[in-house]
């Protein structure tokens, strides 16, 4: 963890691990009731990387996500993060493992009973065991890089849902993540407030090396950010790759039709 | 009247507060111990809280009472004070239907709630303490308000055990009269008063638990189409 | 704990009279409440205060005061007034009385629930309002109310045994007199108390299984 207080987030390299793998998944396969959503599925990022999973909805995007922050558990294979398995795996681990992972979500999911700065603060002084004075510090760093120096006593029903999405990433960002899952962060936003909350995640996406995990349906910004893009249909990756390539010269048919679709 | 009878009524109102704070301290304590129960991770858990829920909502709380001054005694050895014996009735009767309100407001709020607790790595019990209970309580208070009045009526059950409460002292007053009409329905009006006192002051909790969460009080309307089925204590007692 | 299965075989025959006596009860004050609060209920809806408030005054108070006190209050009140019944009649009235202020509540719910383009059909097919509530708005609130009165009727079964404060002699009564009588209180006690759980949960039962019914 970085001691820098002042700084934001953990600046670039200096990850232990370099750029190694981060995350893997082995023969995953997820079921919800007679319905596949994944069928033994296998892929790994490395650390650093941003990747975006897009695909129709229904694909298993947002799955692989949910797994990964183990609102789900599979029903078969296995998961690993930065060489720890995350599934199977022990109750003890899994909370080990968990703290390494942060998520936004696409209904924000803030705590309407605490302030947007307690929203922020809770969960290092609990569960990272951070003082006070350090995690309101940091929570004030946070606030400042997403726009919000003002809001910090308000509680998020306040807020316009742009606003809400940012303190949502601030609070994600709190806990120092090495890996950060985007769940469609901007598909529940006023068509108006989408670009703030984009610009701060290219912010976080340029200065970091957080590694970031992204199901958009935003192609700009996916090609803006992106080392990898992986276009899911029907519980599989059908086809992968840089941003330029997938956008500009699809390989697969499946991909041509869903971006022309959506572009 | 005399004033010495109204001596007599002003001790049972005296003796119906007292019964009624305790009483409502217990189930309160219960409300929540097993209110959470029903939702903790392992089976057993939960099955022994809905165990308990079930029998002490299924029996009348007049019979529970029956039970704790006649049969406890003798089959423990010990004799509760009269005032413990009523409280102790009370108290796990309306403690049942106080968890099922508990169980329910917690329920209620937002699944994604607690995702984001996940999400944040709370451990359970931080995620209930710190994020579920915060926001399912200001919803439990109008439910709650209804238990209590509910539980005032019930105090008034100890009184066929020779308990001197409000209800008993009417009956003396009564005897010492041998006229009933006067009486009873000045001890009607009492509770009446006091449910009153006591409706006001579970809005005004509610409304002041509410703007910590950043919400207005919920409509008349709402809570009573909910009633039936968040409390379903039933009338009287 | 001495448990003496001769006692509950002695108490037998008394438990089933108790419970015909509670059953008696329930059945009648279920049909009292169930007619009172529509009553009730229709009279709130009179578009004058002079009937409002009346109704809504007494209906709150009866409702937040015990119905124990009630309960002595005919008993002793009615006769000095040279009105007369049996303790089991009043205790049936009584019952029934107090629980159609709960039940009121639940029609005005099921009543606010028929959607306000029922009257505007019913205005505009021009029905006189007795046919308006008969055939388009109550039908409809019945089905939904249902549920939340079959709960009452479980809460009120437990409220039976106040009866037995005015001798009438229902399932408590029946094993408060046997107990008095042979010095046993441990059987009989629990043998109600059981019953109460038994009966009650499979009503639970019942209803739950009623609702599903009346869903589809």
């Amino acid at each position: 963890m970085s001691t820098d207080t002042h700084a934001p987030f953990d600046k670039k390299p200096e990850s232990p691990r370099g750029n190694g793998e981060l995350i893997r998944l082995e023969q995953v396969t997820k079921r919800f009731g007679n319905h596949t959503v994944l069928d033994h599925l296998d892929f790994s990022v490395d650390a650093g990387k941003h990747v975006t999973l897009i695909g129709p909805s229904g694909s298993g995007k947002t799955t692989i996500l949910r797994l990964l922050m183990t609102l789900l558990k599979p029903d078969e294979g296995t998961i690993t993060v930065d060489g720890e398995q995350l599934f199977p795996a022990p109750e003890k681990q899994v909370r080990e493992v968990r703290k390494k992972i942060g998520m936004v979500f696409q209904q924000f999911n803030l705590f309407p009973n605490m302030t947007v700065l307690r929203n922020i603060t809770e969960a290092p002084v609990t569960v990272l065991g951070m003082s006070k004075d350090a995690a309101e510090e940091r929570a004030r760093e946070l606030l400042e890089m997403v726009g919000l120096t003002d809001h910090v006593d308000k509680h998020p029903a306040q807020l316009s849902g742009g606003q809400q999405q940012r303190v949502a990433i601030a609070r994600a960002l709190a806990m120092r993540p090495q890996v950060l899952l985007l769940d469609e962060v901007t598909s529940a936003l006023d068509p108006e407030l989408v670009a703030g909350v984009l610009d701060v995640l290219r912010d976080i996406a340029r200065s970091t090396d957080i590694t970031m995990l992204c199901v958009t349906h935003e192609m700009n910004f996916a090609r803006d950010i992106s080392d990898q893009v992986l276009m899911f249909d029907q519980g599989r990756i059908i086809e992968a790759g840089a941003p330029e390539k997938i956008f500009s010269e699809p390989e697969h048919d499946r991909t041509r039709e869903f971006l022309s679709a959506v572009l | 009247m005399t004033s010495g009878l109204w001596e007599r009524v002003l001790e049972g109102v005296w003796v119906t507060v007292q019964l009624l704070v305790l009483s409502a301290l217990l189930a309160t304590a219960v409300s929540f111990v097993v209110g959470v129960a029903r939702t903790h991770r392992l089976w057993i858990v939960r099955f022994l809280a809905g165990f308990y829920t079930e029998v002490f909502r299924g029996t009348s709380a007049l019979v529970m009472i029956f039970w704790v001054f006649f049969v406890l005694p003798p089959a423990f050895g010990w004799q509760l004070v009269p005032l413990w014996a009523g409280t102790l009735a009370l108290g796990l009767t309306y403690g049942a239907y106080g968890s099922e309100i508990v169980r329910g407001a917690l329920a209620a709020v937002d699944p994604a709630q607690r995702e984001g607790g996940i999400a944040l790595s709370f451990t359970p019990w931080q995620r209930m303490k710190l994020i579920l209970l915060p926001q399912a309580v200001p919803e439990m208070i109008p439910p709650f308000s209804n238990l209590l009045i509910e539980l005032l009526k019930g105090t008034a059950l100890v009184s066929v055990m020779g308990m001197g409460d409000l209800a008993f002292s009417a009956n003396l007053v009564r005897l010492a009269l041998q006229e009933s009409a006067e009486i009873y329905t000045y001890i009607l009006l009492i509770y009446f008063a006091i449910a009153f006192l006591l409706t006001r002051l579970m809005r005004g909790l509610e409304k002041k638990l509410k703007a910590g969460v950043g919400k207005a009080p919920a409509r008349k309307a709402d809570v009573e189409l909910k009633r039936p089925e968040t409390t379903n204590v039933g009338g009287a007692v | 704990m001495e448990w003496d299965w001769s006692a509950v075989s002695d108490f037998m025959p008394h438990f089933w009279d108790g419970l015909l006596v509670t059953l008696q009860i329930l059945v009648l004050g279920s049909l009292i409440s169930f007619a009172l609060g529509l009553v009730w209920a229709l009279l709130m809806r009179v578009p004058t205060r002079w009937v409002t408030w009346p109704v809504g005054a007494v209906t709150e108070f009866v409702r937040n005061t015990p119905l124990l006190v009630q309960l002595f209050f005919l008993f002793y009140v009615l006769p000095e007034w040279g009105v007369t019944f049996s303790a089991l009649t009043t205790g049936v009235f009584a019952i029934g009385l107090h629980y159609s202020t709960y039940t009121m509540q639940v029609y005005r719910a099921g009543i606010e629930a028929v959607p306000v383009g029922q009257w505007e059909a019913a205005t505009a097919l021009n029905l006189p309002l007795r046919r308006t509530w008969t055939a388009v708005i109550l039908p409809q609130a019945v089905r939904r109310v249902v549920p939340a009165l079959g709960n009452y009727v479980i809460s009120m079964l437990k409220d039976t045994p106040l009866l037995m404060a005015i001798t009438v002699l229902e399932m408590l009564g029946e094993a408060r007199l046997f107990s008095q009588q042979n010095f046993q209180f441990t059987e009989p006690l629990t043998v109600i108390g059981f019953a109460f759980i038994v009966i009650s949960y499979l009503a639970s039962l019942a209803l739950r299984a009623l609702e599903r019914r009346l869903v589809h």
